[in-house]
């Protein structure tokens, strides 16, 4: 018995629900989690029904497979955690393997080369990276002295940055910025050392004065000012933003009713069912549809950090807290950028747009955090 | 393996790492609370501060307004013959915004259906001034065969549509070429010179007065354009209208013209060159008016090709050219009877006064010899009627040596001379009445006797348009009455006011005198008109010969038309007014290169038609 243990003790005794050997703990099932998901993803499916252009099709796919996603949940709940952190660091490299297999393989759509196509089937590695990114970082400081040395931090950031270099060059900015998020979070929460926070910040932004005079070039100049200023150029590349805005703007409280959004109905809005579907939820439910989306998902983020902060190892710790604020870097950029507070990535939003099979990489997320939520005492020792 | 497990590195102080821990997480709570903020703070500062600005831009993206242009008003001749009609033509319209490549698009409509590089051209000519989303016309005129090519191939032709809009036809084709004039596609040049109010007035019209009737009363015959506002989706895509402004449609026009007549008048004047005007004598309203060779306005109306232009523009024969307002030829001896009144009038001469006519007239210290035009002379006594009748050009000489030429162009002022006669067609002009005034300022030099001798058989200076002569002819069969001629009858049902530009009132008996003479040149065995107009006619008609010289004649040499080339022919003349005691109708003709008397039957023969169309009129109205 360790001093962890004890420590535990005392909120476990507090807050002792979902936590015994309950039916539901017996089935790695949190029920809040579950529930909460479930209330997401159908407001989702309703969302996407409208930003679609009213396309059952779509709909009905999206409704299989969050189908599929949900027993992706369940299945990944039942993963033996001290088994995920030992096999942490293969996974990781099996990541980065297929990789660099979509470098040299990889399927190209649309400009970019994202997918490894094994017969009919096509698989984004990106997606698997997003789990093993938290894992192995959360692997790597669990046995490590805390708050982390020097060195550790280095090491880490070097199996941080491999595949988040791979992804950015297939090219895909926006998931391998939430990589690198979901690495450097996890190394947050391991505690690094906030002169270390403070000093990375402080080295940025005293770069770009050089970066900006000396080595960019006036066309790559030119695409930073349309980032950070859309309105400049309201036909050209700010027209998403500038519709967005309008969308969401034109919503007011109320909203304009289900299928009544006229900027999304009428295709002002671009990309209303996946990246920019949010602009379509604040048109046609108003604000109060918004506080409802964001009050849900604020309770997904405080159960997971809850999770995370009873969570009875510090692999565990370190992998919910993780998940949990990597999901919350999801939900800021996407609607930072459709707010017109980020410049455009593309990021989609989670659970709500059209997203294939990246919504079995989330609620696989989420499956490791209910497995954390429903570890026995008796696994950790 | 590191990260295996058992195997610890360092001493782990598990109380600090939960502590540590626990901060961080309290930490990152925070973080997501205040981001979570920022981003309520953002939502409200859009849905809720700004409301009122995202809805009217969300309203004005999808909300179009689309003019409705107005229907082109009609043209009728007086008997409710259409002249001027709108006719459904379909047109094959592109959406450029919505046609992807644009270049690729063409291609493919260039193998189904005739475009060619012309109309490609003026399509992307076209393209640059549209304004975004609107339709921009590539091919007029599509038939059946065309539209249901288009429709077969839609899957393939993003952006296409074949719209159906009014497109002005004239039923009559070239009858009334020069009259009606013709509407076409309104040119970049009229456009940039279009007041803002015009501008708007032209949203959704195509089309534009270019000349005659159709010009000169585009404000009436355009009418207002409507509106109709409609949501339309990110693409252009109507969807559906909201509210809608009907157009009012132009007014129409009836014109005092008869198409029958018209039709006579053309056929008259058969394969020749040459222009005629008839006229009602009481109402200055033209009954007909002819100008050959004419052309095909509908050519006009949808963009005519290079080729059939060229084909117009070089012709020898001029069919552009409206010979009836733009023809300015010498009136040859037409002009006689108004200076023979005006002889009497200032009582230069009277009646009986009478000349000897050796063939030629000599001017005192000039060697010249002005000759007369029969060889020979008229004999040693000729009267003002025989002078008339026979048209004596030494009489009209000898005239105008005593008259001077200050009173020849005060008179002639009378009669209309030397300016435009104010028809509602633009494009007159106005001839040329000269003075001495206007020989010093054009050519720097006096007058000398010898003009006003040339003046007064309507050769030298002097020219007039058909019209013009077709004006004289009405104000002599009115006795003195210069009424401004006009085409239109009525606008939109109101009846045009008939305008008097001038009165001159003559003794009665000098009138009288004038008209029996000019019934001589046609009745009496000897006058000039009686061969070709005189004989079998059951009415009296006044009228007078001309004879235009296309060429001088040098004074040594003898006239002989049979060396002439065919184009160096004199143009024959004919003015007439019947019936000669109750003038009803004056008509004046001229046969380009026809020589002398080629217009006399074509002005009997409009006559003829003309009493006896009234009768007919008369005898149905009786009936009824």
């Amino acid at each position: 018995m360790s001093r962890q243990d004890f420590v535990r003790r005392i909120p476990d005794s507090a807050l002792h629900f979902g936590r015994s050997d309950g039916l539901w703990a017996r089935l790695h099932i949190d029920p809040l989690l579950l529930l909460i998901l479930l209330l997401l993803s159908f407001y989702g499916l309703l969302v996407l029904f409208s930003g679609s252009g009213q396309s059952e099709a779509t709909v009905k796919r999206q409704f299989v497979l969050n189908g599929l996603a949900f027993v992706a949940m369940l299945a990944v709940a039942q993963v033996d955690l001290k088994m995920l952190q030992r096999w942490a660091v293969w996974i990781y490299l099996g990541g980065l393997v297929l990789l660099l297999a979509v470098l040299l393989v990889g399927v190209e759509a649309k400009g970019a080369t994202r997918w490894i196509s094994l017969g009919s089937f096509r698989f984004q590695p990106s997606e698997l990276m997003k789990l093993a990114m938290p894992t192995i970082v959360a692997a790597w400081f669990a046995k490590r002295a805390v708050p982390p040395r020097f060195s550790d931090i280095v090491a880490c950031l070097f199996f941080v940055a491999i595949p988040v270099v791979l992804i950015f060059k297939q090219p895909d900015l926006g998931t391998s910025i939430l990589i690198a998020a979901s690495g450097l979070i996890v190394l947050f929460l391991a505690g690094l050392q906030w002169r270390y926070i403070i000093g990375a910040l402080v080295a940025v932004l005293a770069s770009l004065w050089p970066l900006w005079h000396y080595f960019m070039k006036d066309y790559q100049k030119q695409r930073v000012l349309t980032l950070l200023n859309p309105d400049a150029d309201k036909l050209g590349a700010g027209w998403n933003i500038w519709q967005s805005k309008t969308a969401i703007g034109s919503g007011g409280i109320e909203g304009k009713g289900w299928l009544m959004g006229t900027q999304s109905q009428l295709d002002f809005l671009p990309e209303s069912h996946t990246d920019f579907i949010i602009a379509v939820l604040a048109e046609e439910f108003g604000l109060m549809g918004v506080c409802l989306l964001l009050g849900l998902y604020m309770l997904l983020i405080l159960r997971g950090l809850f999770i995370a902060w009873r969570a009875r190892n510090l692999f565990s710790k370190l992998l919910a807290g993780g998940i949990t604020l990597t999901f919350f870097v999801y939900v800021f950029v996407n609607i930072g950028m459709v707010t017109g507070l980020l410049p455009v990535v593309g990021v989609p939003l989670p659970l709500i747009s059209y997203g294939g099979t990246a919504v079995v990489t989330l609620l696989a997320g989420f499956g490791l955090l209910m497995a954390i939520a429903t570890e026995k005492s008796t696994q950790d020792a | 393996m590191p990260w295996a497990g058992n195997e610890i590195h360092h001493f782990k102080d598990h109380g600090n790492e939960a502590r540590i821990f626990t901060g961080r997480i309290v930490a990152a709570v925070l973080i997501v609370f205040s981001l979570f903020f920022v981003l309520l703070a953002r939502f409200y500062s859009l849905q809720v501060s700004h409301y009122q600005d995202y809805i009217t831009q969300s309203d004005k993206n999808r909300i179009q307004i689309r003019p409705v242009p107005p229907n082109r008003g009609l043209i009728f001749d007086r008997n409710g013959e259409l002249l001027a009609d709108n006719r459904p033509s379909f047109s094959l319209e592109i959406v450029v915004e919505r046609a992807g490549k644009l270049d690729v698009l063409l291609e493919n409509l260039s193998g189904l259906i005739e475009i060619t590089d012309a109309q490609i051209d003026d399509f992307k000519k076209a393209i640059r001034s549209r304004r975004p989303h609107a339709p921009v016309p590539l091919r007029y005129n599509l038939n059946e065969e065309e539209i249901a090519t288009i429709a077969v191939n839609e899957f393939r032709l993003n952006g296409v549509e074949v719209r159906a809009r009014l497109s002005r036809y004239y039923p009559q084709e070239d009858l009334f070429a020069h009259t009606i004039g013709y509407v076409g596609r309104i040119s970049a040049n009229e456009k940039n010179a279009f007041t803002e109010a015009e501008d708007k007035a032209y949203r959704g019209t195509h089309s534009i007065g270019k000349i005659g009737l159709e010009r000169f009363y585009e404000d009436v015959l355009l009418g207002a354009v409507g509106s109709e506002s409609g949501e339309t989706n990110a693409h252009g895509r109507w969807l559906r209208a909201l509210e809608r402004i009907d157009p009012q449609p132009g007014q129409d026009l009836e014109l005092f013209m008869d198409s029958r007549l018209q039709k006579i008048a053309r056929e008259s004047l058969g394969e020749n060159r040459g222009a005629i005007v008839a006229i009602e004598v009481d109402s200055g309203g033209v009954l007909a008016m002819v100008s050959t060779p004419a052309y095909d306005p509908n050519l006009f109306v949808n963009g005519i090709s290079h080729k059939d232009y060229d084909a117009l523009n070089k012709s020898f024969d001029l069919p552009l050219f409206n010979r009836t307002i733009q023809g300015q030829y010498p009136p040859g001896s037409t002009i006689k009877p108004v200076y023979g009144l005006a002889g009497l009038e200032y009582r230069l001469v009277s009646g009986s006064h009478s000349i000897v006519d050796p063939g030629f007239y000599q001017l005192e210290n000039d060697e010249r010899l002005y000759r007369e035009w029969k060889k020979g002379g008229h004999g040693n006594s000729v009267n003002l009627r025989q002078a008339i009748v026979e048209s004596c050009d030494v009489y009209f000489y000898d005239l105008a040596f005593n008259m001077g030429v200050d009173r020849m162009h005060e008179f002639g002022l009378h009669f209309g001379f030397g300016d435009e006669t104010g028809l509602d067609i633009p494009s007159e002009r106005p001839g040329l009445w000269p003075s001495r005034a206007w020989k010093r300022g054009m050519h720097g030099l006096p007058w000398f006797p010898g003009d006003s001798l040339n003046m007064s058989i309507g050769q030298g200076y002097v020219l007039a348009t058909p019209l013009q002569l077709a004006v004289m002819t009405a104000t002599l069969a009115s006795r003195g009455t210069l009424i401004k001629p006009r085409l239109v009858k009525s606008v939109g049902g109101v009846e045009t006011e008939m305008e008097i530009l001038g009165q001159y009132e003559g003794e009665q008996q000098n009138w009288d005198y004038i008209i029996s003479s000019m019934e001589g040149v046609v009745h009496s065995l000897r006058g000039t008109a009686y061969m070709r107009a005189g004989r079998n006619i059951d009415y009296r008609m006044a009228g007078k010969t001309g004879t235009a010289q296309v060429v001088g004649i040098a004074q040594d040499e003898e006239y002989d038309s049979e060396k002439l080339a065919e184009r160096n022919r004199d143009h024959g003349l004919f003015v007439a007014f019947a019936p000669a005691e109750n003038p009803q109708i004056a008509v004046a003709a001229i046969v380009e290169n026809g020589e002398s008397g080629a217009a006399t039957p074509v002005v009997r023969k409009v006559i003829d038609s003309w009493l006896a169309l009234a009768n007919q009129t008369n005898e149905q109205a009786n009936e009824q």
